[in-house]
């Protein structure tokens, strides 16, 4: 064979892989829409098979778990996918390079951007954090990436729009990136760098910058699978916590009073913000086990703004998370943090039981 | 003996990732010394910010999810 006829060939074979890739991909996309619509039949159908009452409550709660699962787990699939592609796009050090040396202010905003579509994992928030700072990248800006990264999470936003709309939302992910932002340039006004861990100050600027590794070229297939890679991480970790939360949910509604509740986490019920926020605290889960519970919570008349504070406060300030933030940052550094972040929290929860 | 380090915090990522690197120069027939580097400090200061990060002879040659196959067999002849 000629190097041409084998060049030939290589094209001949990679175009076929790439049109084998985009057929499944349409196809299981139709597969998908096909699915999608027969959920509620699916829900009444599993109901009518089991010896309860369809209008009783036990009934009603049954129904609501066959529908909620499947639907979730659908658009949690989809999401995932998509935002796993999209990610490829998107590195830690590519974000770096994009942030270090911008001022604050339009620093925050692009930081806390980012911060959704950099792929990000809490155990690598250190080396993420150092890798930062010792590029140049300002103390509060990296503190608005280090806030938006967990908090507005592709997970979180799914659920919120599957189990209670698109407006809480869309109202979450706003206010996620305003108090993202918002506390990164506070912390950074406060100019705490001194409040570092010392090890953390000595790093000479520079000194964790190495030269850029190699990246390998990624063709669209390599991003479809990364995207499918995502769904499979994701789907390992939160399954369990969305079979459990939804379970919990379907019991608050089949069962818990709603008197009760207005009384506890109702608008008129003031203190329920703080008491929510730091509930929420000790509490970790991630979005998946938190927003089942939030959606019923919220069917029983629990007010709006308490609900977010709550779900905010178990998603972005978690205990193990600050665990491991304390090998960098001081404890004042940290108090200053949490008290910053928690106060955003706080403000948003009372903004929203007034204008709801 | 070629020395290898993988950069993690201990995360299953990470121990999939050195399994691969065993797997890939058992089966290319080179001597290789896995050492797992778990120190959040050496991680940052080797210019890791994702993890898990592969070095081979100090040359860092990968960061951030698991490596290809082939681009690791590359990796490990170079």
């Amino acid at each position: 064979m000629t190097s041409e006829t084998m060049a030939v060939e290589h094209g001949r074979q990679n175009l076929n892989r790439l049109l084998k890739w985009w057929t499944g991909l349409v196809l299981a996309l139709v597969a998908w829409g096909i699915a999608y619509s027969q959920l509620v039949p699916f829900s009444e159908y599993v109901t009518s098979l089991l010896p309860v009452a369809r209008d009783g409550h036990t009934g009603e709660a049954i129904a609501f778990f066959f529908y909620d699962v499947p639907k979730v787990m659908m658009l949690l699939a989809l999401i995932v996918f998509v935002m796993g592609v999209i990610r490829s796009w998107f590195s830690p050090e590519k974000t770096r390079a994009i942030l270090s040396g911008k001022r604050e202010g339009v620093g925050n905003v692009m930081s806390a951007s980012l911060g959704i579509l950099t792929p990000f994992c809490s155990c690598s928030a250190v080396p993420l954090f150092i890798g930062f700072v010792s590029a140049g990248v300002p103390l509060g800006v990296t503190f608005s990436f280090l806030i938006a990264a967990p908090m507005v999470n592709e997970v979180a936003l799914v659920l919120l729009f599957g189990l209670v709309g698109w407006q809480v939302a869309l109202t979450y992910l706003t206010f996620g990136l305003g108090i993202a932002i918002v506390a990164g340039w506070v912390i950074g006004r406060f100019q705490l760098e001194n409040w570092l861990q010392d090890w953390v100050r000595d790093i000479h600027r520079g000194a964790a910058v190495q030269a850029a590794v190699a990246v390998d070229r990624l063709d669209h297939v390599d991003r479809l699978k990364f995207g499918i890679e995502a769904v499979r991480e994701i789907f390992g970790k939160v399954w369990i916590w969305i079979v459990i939360g939804i379970g919990i949910g379907a019991v608050i509604h089949g069962y818990f009073p709603e008197a009760l509740m207005t009384r506890i986490m109702g608008a008129d019920a003031w203190w329920s913000v703080p008491a929510a926020v730091l509930i929420g605290i000790p509490m970790y889960t991630n979005a998946a086990g938190v927003i089942p519970i939030v959606e019923a919570l919220l069917g029983k008349g629990a007010a709006v703004g308490t609900v977010l504070a709550f779900m905010m406060s178990v998603i972005a300030l978690s205990l193990p998370e600050m665990i491991i933030l304390r090998q960098v940052l001081t404890l004042r550094l940290i108090a200053v943090f949490v008290g910053v972040v928690g106060s955003g929290i706080l403000a948003v929860g009372f903004l929203f039981n007034l204008m709801f | 003996m070629k020395s290898v380090k993988v950069y993690g915090p201990g995360c299953k990522r990470c121990e999939t990732a050195e399994a691969m690197i065993k797997e890939a120069a058992a089966k290319l027939g080179i001597d290789v010394e896995v050492e797992k580097v778990t120190d959040p400090k050496s991680i940052a200061m080797a210019g890791v910010m994702s993890t898990p990060g592969i070095s081979i002879e100090g040359k860092l040659v990968h960061t951030g999810g698991l490596p290809k196959e082939d681009a690791l067999e590359k990796w490990l002849q170079g």
